[in-house]
């Protein structure tokens, strides 16, 4: 057979596999959880019973709906603004998962280029990358994210680059392990011995076989990349007003907690339910596709 | 072991300096670094006194050279709004600073390690289940949420104790709970999973075989041999500590360093910001340092390669 027929059927067999005894255990609630957040960026403008940005100041500080001087218009009541509460914590789920999403991928395709590289190329090129993740590591988040936002003025974008800029080196450190690896096995020999360029050998051969791990890595920061996003944003460095980020309506709700505590008390348990939701996905995926990642 | 220490601490200046020039190009990859310096707000005279304290006209290098050389004399320029040094409004904020985490990290070390213990030694009883509880949520409440919670309830509600401010012991019990939150429950699961490796290993068999009293078998044996991972993880979770500062300082107006630090961000006052980094990483990578140091002396398996 040809080697090279063989060796990507090899390469494709370890890819994701669901088994009974593991879709038993998936944590159902955190899983509903998260299927509810998707769906309500998915579809906020169906969901939603008002426009996220504009409200009516007459409408302003109404109570949630079951309280006294509630209205049914407006479930979890109306900010200062007199903006429904309710509308904003479903259009900020898009803010969330927009931000996570291309800050993770960032980060993701960064860090498992550079990981892929070092350990693939290894000797000086790998030293010189694994010093540039010692440094990353070293640099403390809060503070790269406050410089960078000085400079580059708070925005969507910002955060994301932010976020994106300051995660990868976990991905590059944890592939560069793997690949040292997986290119001693056979099929990478032999890929090379048929003379098969280094960027096929890395992008076809040896990428899916550490695919796994870059999935598992991705999972589970994603809980800690929302938290952060919210921090930022709650601190007036994320996402600018009037957008709906969770972390900026806890911040306005801040300032009338002895008048309106819904307006801090709801996004704020959304957070924490995705992000503890997500947390549990992750360990859940992490079992089932790499247990060796749990000592992170 | 002094070659360990050697490695570490070319690390940690390799980092510093790389610190520093984040800091150094950031402020000039927008054009004039000036144009992030002054903000929107400044006189012909402050734009052309900065042009000279920096060398402008300078190559790129010898600026550089020269801000390091700033830097090190603890010169990192006025701030544009207060109009005084940074470096002496950031001095004058580090006992409050200083104060919270003092009291924030005893008490959190004090309820988090016995809790840890006791979950380890009374494994699947309900201690163990309230401790595993306390952990999860400790990674998904949002910390900057929690505060303000505890506001509404203990200070609006309840009226029992100050929103903001220090004047008294009660002013610190909000702040230090907020920024407390998280550490505990990272301290309770890394105790918890190292008292139960330690548990299991020979000396302490051995002790309980020579008939030391189980009290101190748990908290003098096993303790003593758990606490290196948890010296780690306290070096570990220093930079969620930073983020900690400027989140309850702004929640609780406390007015210490990282209130400083959103203080500077809000009037674009880049003097400020850069003068909270660059002493905040410092301080970061210290810590790091001596922390990877205690840990070599600890457990002398660990060795650079």
């Amino acid at each position: 057979m040809d080697p090279a027929a063989h060796t990507t059927r090899l390469t494709r067999r370890r890819r994701f596999r669901l088994s009974w005894p593991a879709l038993r255990r998936l944590p159902v609630l955190p899983g509903f959880i998260l299927l509810l957040v998707v769906v309500c960026a998915l579809f906020a403008p169906l969901l939603a019973t008002e426009t996220p940005t504009f409200g009516n100041l007459r409408d302003a500080f109404i109570p949630p709906a079951w309280s006294e001087g509630g209205s049914a218009a407006h479930l979890l009541g109306t900010d200062s603004l007199g903006r429904d509460v309710y509308s904003r914590i479903i259009y900020g789920a898009r803010i969330s998962l927009i931000v996570s999403l291309f800050a993770i991928f960032i980060a993701g395709s960064i860090g498992t280029s550079l990981g892929l590289i070092s350990g693939y190329f290894g000797g000086r090129i790998d030293g010189i990358i694994m010093r540039l993740v010692d440094i990353a590591l070293a640099l403390p988040t809060i503070l790269m994210a406050l410089v960078l936002v000085a400079v580059l003025r708070p925005g969507i974008l910002t955060v994301i680059i932010v976020i994106g800029s300051l995660s990868w080196a976990n991905y590059a450190r944890q592939i560069r392990g793997e690949v040292l690896s997986v290119k001693e096995r056979d099929f990478v020999v032999l890929a090379r011995s048929i003379g098969s360029s280094p960027y096929r050998i890395m992008s076809r051969h040896i990428l899916p076989n550490v695919f796994n791990t870059v999935i598992v890595l991705a999972t589970l920061q994603v809980g800690a990349v929302i938290l952060l996003e919210a921090t930022l944003s709650f601190l007036g460095l994320g996402v600018p007003p009037p957008n709906p980020s969770w972390g900026q309506m806890v911040a306005e709700g801040r300032a009338f907690i002895v008048v309106a505590w819904w307006m801090a008390l709801f996004p704020g348990l959304a957070i924490m339910l995705t992000v503890l939701s997500m947390n549990l996905m992750g360990d859940w995926l992490r079992d089932l596709l790499d247990p060796r990642l749990r000592q992170i | 072991m002094r070659r360990y220490i050697l490695a570490r601490l070319m690390q940690a200046l390799v980092s510093m300096l790389a610190l520093s020039l984040i800091v150094f190009f950031l402020a000039r990859l927008t054009g004039d670094p000036r144009d992030v310096l002054l903000g929107d707000d400044y006189s012909q005279e402050q734009w052309d006194k900065l042009g000279e304290l920096w060398s402008l006209d300078e190559p790129i290098y010898i600026q550089y050279a020269i801000f390091i050389r700033n830097a090190l004399t603890g010169n990192f320029g006025d701030s544009i709004f207060w109009k005084e040094p940074a470096v002496e409004m950031l001095a004058r904020r580090i006992p409050a600073t200083v104060q919270l985490t003092v009291t924030a990290m005893s008490i959190s070390v004090l309820i988090a390690i016995p809790m840890g213990v006791l979950s380890a030694i009374r494994r699947d009883t309900w201690l163990d289940y309230a401790g595993k509880t306390i952990a999860m949520l400790g990674q998904s409440v949002p910390p900057f949420w929690l505060g303000i919670i505890l506001i509404w309830a203990f200070a609006v509600t309840w009226g029992l104790l100050p929103t903001s401010g220090r004047d008294g012991p009660l002013h610190y019990v909000l702040p230090s709970v907020t920024l407390g939150w998280f550490v505990v429950a990272g301290i309770m699961r890394i105790t918890r999973s190292a008292m139960l490796d330690v548990l299991d290993s020979e000396y302490i068999k051995l002790a309980r075989v020579k008939g030391v009293p189980e009290n101190a078998v748990i908290w003098n044996h096993a303790l003593r041999n758990a606490a290196i991972p948890v010296v780690t993880f306290l070096g570990l979770i220093l930079g969620n500590f930073l983020t900690g500062f400027v989140v309850v300082e702004t929640i609780f107006s406390w007015p210490g360093v990282g209130l400083l630090a959103i203080r500077g961000i809000q009037s674009n006052d880049f003097a400020i910001v850069q003068t909270v980094v660059m002493f905040g990483g410092l301080l970061f990578i210290t810590i790091n340092f001596l922390v990877d140091i205690l840990y070599g002396y600890l457990d002398p398996r660990i060795r650079y390669e």
